[in-house]
């Protein structure tokens, strides 16, 4: 099957199919990665079997609110994200870079570098795809600015041999902007398989050659056009539902000038620096590595762990951090996504799946403050304006 | 032309295929510069690596101290001479106090040469103002070792440096040396002066009232603490020198060097890979803007 950009073949695959497909991903030595619930929440986590996955249940999202609550009971996907995305098995939080010891003024490793999963993403939000597109630019060199940076290897091989199978939303959550980022509610590329889920089933598109032979191994039948018109409406009022929209028209250029907008004291006022937006960010990529040792066999491991730019150390030199306060550490971290992304990746950081707002504790609402920034001029500052009041 | 050593990028042998991972350098020497700093001599353990490895005047190293943890440190000797690298370190964060621990003979790790240098192919030509405060000479040093090499290429060279106090000075003999020899002018200043100092006592930037400079003829390189940096590229646009012709060297917190974990942003560049040295016209909008 030809790759399309509006892919005309399409399926319908029963509910019970579901449970043939994960058998069949498992049997190809896939690891089978699928929303489940966790804590409450819906987390993607590796499962054995179509019944770990989440059903039945929808979320209401909010400013700083969460809650999962009983929905249809045959329905799987009426819920959309929940905090976790499937970037940690891309980009693990925690991840062992190497275990080395000296000998003899070489160094010797004591443990293999970490080994690309083979990885079946199951019911994968278009956001969160759109968001993989914008960490393929950072963990990869093909992007031209981006040349001279080496190619993370776990990274692109665990995406060079996975499998997506996208779950198209028909309910986007009270946080939910991926109309406005253009990013959803339907996937559009990069994946192998897109689904449209209706009472009884999914409506299913080919993706690519591998979603194709995948299918053919799976009881569908062609899809009637009823149940394809029914799916384009309910994509259709899912994009008029969206719980959020920014305008984005301008925004980068405007956030270039606004550094000393008067927006960026309030959110200060509000924000705690605890991290948690970047924490639950699909294109959030920044690390640190630390060094650890075992004192008596002498060998010494280097540890990657997701950071944050919201805490103190992330810009720590001996001159102090860069940026001291959470005024600082907020504008960084908006203008990033919003604004010096596209000079540094030729994208846009965020992707609009809400995440940010659900899961800040004080519901600050990124929407919200880009709105507060466009609706007022920023405060005038010329180059020669600052230089005389510095020097 | 002007033969500056291409970057071959991070040693590729022996690191396991992964760019996080340091490679084994052996200390052959290190020297007190002053009561804190010191520059230790590094060469790779392994030989192929030592003829493999180029850095130009500007870059940097990660020096892995093991067990420890990662610095980033500029390359601060002879380009020409890379089989041997210096680092000159300021022995005050974690690692470089562990560093200062070591002695000749220990391994430690490396990875590197990262970042943009000093734009030395623009500097033919040019009459070159070099500025440095305190530990800032270090990246500069190995500038100075190529202008010496190349000196008909370039026309008047300047060399201003300022430090809190006569003994802190770095380099002390090649300092001297570099003055008499005549090459190039030598201006130094320090903050306090203590017994024995006969030379001007105040900030690096007073220095230019004793020196002309022809804007448009002269290109600038800067490298020292945040307030230099900023005054010393003011001070240089005041004089007529093109944006395009002032560079600076900045400092961030650095933990991969090549532009992947995030910390070492400043606006849309990454100083790691876009920098550490900038020229200021590409800088201008964020230059001095605070937590930017």
């Amino acid at each position: 099957m030809p790759m399309s950009a509006s892919p005309v073949a399409t399926s319908f695959l029963p509910h019970a199919a579901l449970s043939d497909l994960v058998n069949l991903l498992r049997k190809q030595e896939f690891t089978v990665i699928a929303p489940t619930v966790r804590g409450g929440v819906i987390s993607y986590a590796p499962i054995a079997s179509a019944g770990e996955i989440a059903r039945g249940l929808i979320d209401q999202q909010d400013g700083g609110s969460y809650r999962l609550s009983q929905g249809e009971p045959d329905l799987y996907f009426q819920y959309v994200v929940g905090p976790d995305g499937p970037k940690r098995y891309l980009f693990p939080a925690v991840q062992q870079l190497c275990q080395i010891h000296i000998e003899g003024g070489k160094f010797v490793h004591d443990a293999d570098p970490p080994r690309a999963p083979k990885l079946a993403l199951l019911g994968v939000r278009s956001c969160d795809l759109a968001a993989m597109r914008v960490q393929d630019r950072v963990f990869s060199n093909n992007f031209e600015a981006r040349s001279k940076c080496p190619t993370e290897t776990f990274y692109s091989e665990a995406r060079r041999q996975m499998m997506v199978v996208a779950i198209n939303c028909t309910r986007p959550s009270g946080t939910c902007f991926c109309e406005s980022m253009d990013t959803g509610p339907q996937a559009r590329e990069g994946f192998d398989l897109a689904m449209t889920e209706l009472r009884g089933g999914f409506v299913v598109t080919i993706g690519s050659e591998k979603g194709g032979k995948l299918l053919q191994g799976l009881p569908a039948r062609p899809a009637s056009a009823a149940e394809l018109e029914l799916a384009e409406l309910k994509m259709a009022r899912a994009r008029e539902h969206m719980g959020r929209h920014l305008s984005t028209n301008g925004l980068k250029e405007l956030l270039t000038h606004s550094l000393e907008h008067a927006q960026w004291d309030d959110v200060a006022a509000r924000c705690l620096s605890c991290g948690n937006c970047t924490m639950v960010c699909p294109t959030c990529f920044c690390s640190t590595v630390t060094d650890s040792s075992t004192l008596a066999e002498g060998s010494m491991t280097r540890t990657r762990r997701w950071e944050s730019c919201f805490t103190h150390q992330f810009s720590y030199t001996t001159a102090g951090p860069v940026r001291n306060t959470i005024r600082g550490r907020y504008r960084h971290w908006f203008r990033h996504k919003l604004s010096t992304w596209f000079d540094q990746f030729g994208c846009s950081g965020c992707v609009g799946c809400g995440r940010c707002i659900t899961w800040c504790p004080v519901g600050i609402d990124i929407t919200a403050e880009a709105r507060q920034i466009q609706a007022s001029q920023p405060q005038k500052e010329t180059a020669a304006a600052t230089r005389e009041e510095r020097s | 032309m002007i033969q500056t050593a291409k970057s071959v990028g991070w040693p590729a042998a022996g690191n396991g295929g992964s760019s996080w991972v340091p490679v084994p350098a052996r200390i052959v020497s290190i020297k007190d510069e002053n009561f804190n700093t010191k520059t230790f001599t590094l060469e790779f353990t392994d030989e192929r690596l030592r003829w493999s490895y180029h850095f130009e005047p500007g870059q940097f190293n990660m020096v892995y101290v093991p067990n420890v943890g990662e610095a980033a440190i500029s390359v601060s000797s002879d380009p020409s001479q890379s089989r041997q690298m210096g680092h000159t370190i300021r022995l005050v964060g974690m690692v470089t106090r562990a560093m200062g621990r070591m002695k000749v003979g220990d391994v430690v790790g490396l990875r590197g040469p990262f970042g943009k240098g000093w734009p030395m192919e623009q500097l033919e030509g040019h009459d070159v103002v070099i500025m440095a405060g305190g530990i800032g000479l270090a990246p500069l040093r190995p500038v100075v070792y190529w202008l010496l090499q190349h000196r008909n290429r370039c026309g008047r060279v300047v060399l201003f440096y300022g430090c809190r106090f006569p003994e802190d000075r770095l380099f002390a003999e090649e300092l001297q040396a570099w003055e008499t020899g005549g090459a190039l002018d030598v201006l130094v200043t320090v903050d306090n002066a203590t017994s024995g100092w006969a030379g001007p006592v105040g900030v690096v930037t007073k220095l230019l009232q004793r020196v002309k400079v022809t804007g448009e003829r002269t290109i600038v390189l800067v490298c020292g603490p945040r307030i230099l940096n900023r005054v010393a590229a003011w001070n240089f646009l005041q004089l007529h020198v093109p944006a395009p012709q002032v560079y600076v060297s900045l400092e961030r917190n650095m933990n991969c060097g090549f532009g992947r974990c995030g910390h070492c942003q400043y606006g849309s560049k990454f100083v790691c890979t876009d920098g550490p040295v900038f020229c200021f016209a590409d800088i201008a909008d964020n230059f001095a803007k605070e937590e930017v």
